[in-house]
């Protein structure tokens, strides 16, 4: 092989993508030439110092949110004109909620009851909210941001992510040991969410500031979709919390959150 | 508009690729807010084509539509760019420098390598990016940016020779300007 042919096949050869009798020809050559061996080392090092540059641009996790939002509120069905006047961040929801519920097989009954049933109060959209982002979390691979039982490195890892610094608890020896933690988007706001275990059964803890004239306290959402749904306020913070895990257990663990986050011990 | 399973599968095939996405965008457009844009309004053109999708490698589907809808914001916001600066006939006659660079190129940094990167043509750029930083075969990015194999390769060739001088000058003049 010449070393016109060499040069015009290098690229190829460096790539891995010429059959095993060029491979072998350029090899050989290589070997006897000096000038082509040191083209090929030259364009190695180049390889090796784009590939060992940090050049890779990683998505911001807004962006992430961008996309979703976008890409839930353009698959948008035709909806009435009384949900119409409605916030479409909510009905984007809505389509969100729809996605994780196909997984367990009811999406067409939400979908098909969703714009019939009468308006939803507030706590009803949050409730979806809130179960849609926890479906999400499991299936999407997107567990947590910060993967720690330690809560004084799950605490400061939301310095500068939100505008508030949610209170964060190991609860490992009364058996919901910390998982990590991650930002979640929930009525048009970042939020915490804290993740917890229970054997095999996941916890979200959402977190965040209340806002004013919604501490009253009403009635617990009922279970869906074979989650409970745990809700209070105490300090200004509103927590929301959500598994699959039996109500039992899961009160159980929400006694115990609510006892290590309010100030007074008192439930 | 996909009915709730098949967004359900565009979620699974489509969005784990955000970052791929993005990379590629964010090189081609050169600048993070342009970039999120376009990666959007990739998705969008994505969903309203995920009827097409015949199944198999989502990333490489996604990242031909984000390629052509970086080159129509190109087009539409900066149209010089399109005419490549390379000369075409240059190449050809370029001799082979005996002079070894491989210490030289192995001091490089990165921010001169994002510089001479950037310099390149967009055409040449977006080989180095979906070859280097993707890592796709030949065929894989002859698919998505529609070239035929042998035109990757030697975009490819001249893209690394016209790195390699750059650096080389720019290390030789003493690092960056």
């Amino acid at each position: 092989m010449s070393c016109q042919e060499t040069q015009d096949l290098i690229h190829g050869y460096l790539d891995d993508e010429l059959d095993l009798v060029r491979n072998l020809e350029i090899e050989r050559h290589l070997q006897a030439c000096q000038t082509c061996s040191q083209a090929h080392r030259d364009q190695l090092a180049l390889r090796s110092a784009i590939k060992t540059g940090s050049l890779y641009y990683h998505a911001p996790a807004s962006l992430q949110m961008r996309v979703r939002s976008a890409v839930s509120k353009a698959n948008k069905p035709e909806v009435s004109p009384q949900i119409m006047s409605w916030k479409t961040s909510r009905i984007m929801s809505w389509r969100w909620l729809s996605v994780g519920a196909s997984l367990a097989a009811v999406a067409i009954l939400a979908l098909i009851l969703a714009p019939i049933l009468t308006r939803p109060s507030a706590d009803e959209l949050t409730a979806r909210e809130i179960i849609s982002a926890h479906v999400r979390s499991l299936m999407a691979n997107h567990l947590t941001d910060v993967s720690s039982s330690d809560q004084h490195t799950v605490k400061p890892w939301f310095n500068g992510k939100l505008d508030f610094s949610p209170p964060v608890n190991d609860l490992t020896n009364q058996g919901f040991p910390l998982v990590g933690a991650r930002l979640d988007y929930i009525n048009d706001r970042p939020v915490a969410a804290l993740v917890y275990r229970r054997q095999q059964h996941f916890i979200n803890l959402f977190i965040w500031p209340s806002a004013q004239g919604s501490e009253k306290a009403k009635t617990e959402p009922a279970p869906r979709q074979g989650y409970h749904l745990f809700r209070w306020t105490t300090s200004g913070m509103t927590y929301w919390s959500v598994s699959d895990l039996n109500e039992r257990e899961l009160k159980e663990f929400v006694q115990l959150a609510r006892n290590q986050t309010s100030p007074t011990t008192t439930p | 508009m996909p009915e709730p399973n098949q967004l359900a599968r565009f979620e699974r095939a489509v969005l784990p690729h955000l970052d791929a996405a993005y990379n590629l965008a964010r090189w081609l457009i050169r600048n993070d807010h342009d970039a999120e844009d376009v990666v959007q309004e990739a998705y969008l053109r994505a969903l309203k084509f995920f009827g097409g999708f015949r199944g198999g490698d989502g990333r490489a589907w996604l990242l031909a539509i984000v390629r052509n809808t970086c080159y129509t914001w190109i087009e539409q916001n900066r149209k010089h760019e399109m005419i490549a600066d390379f000369d075409e006939v240059a190449h050809d006659v370029e001799s082979n420098d005996p002079n070894p660079e491989t210490a030289l190129l192995q001091s490089v940094d990165q921010q001169m390598l994002k510089q001479a990167l950037e310099a390149l043509p967009v055409e040449f750029r977006e080989v180095v990016i979906l070859r280097e930083l993707e890592g796709l075969s030949y065929k894989e990015i002859a698919d998505i940016a529609h070239l035929p194999l042998g035109t990757v390769m030697s975009r490819l060739a001249r893209a690394r020779k016209r790195l390699q001088q750059d650096l080389t000058e720019c290390i030789l003049k003493g690092g960056l300007g």
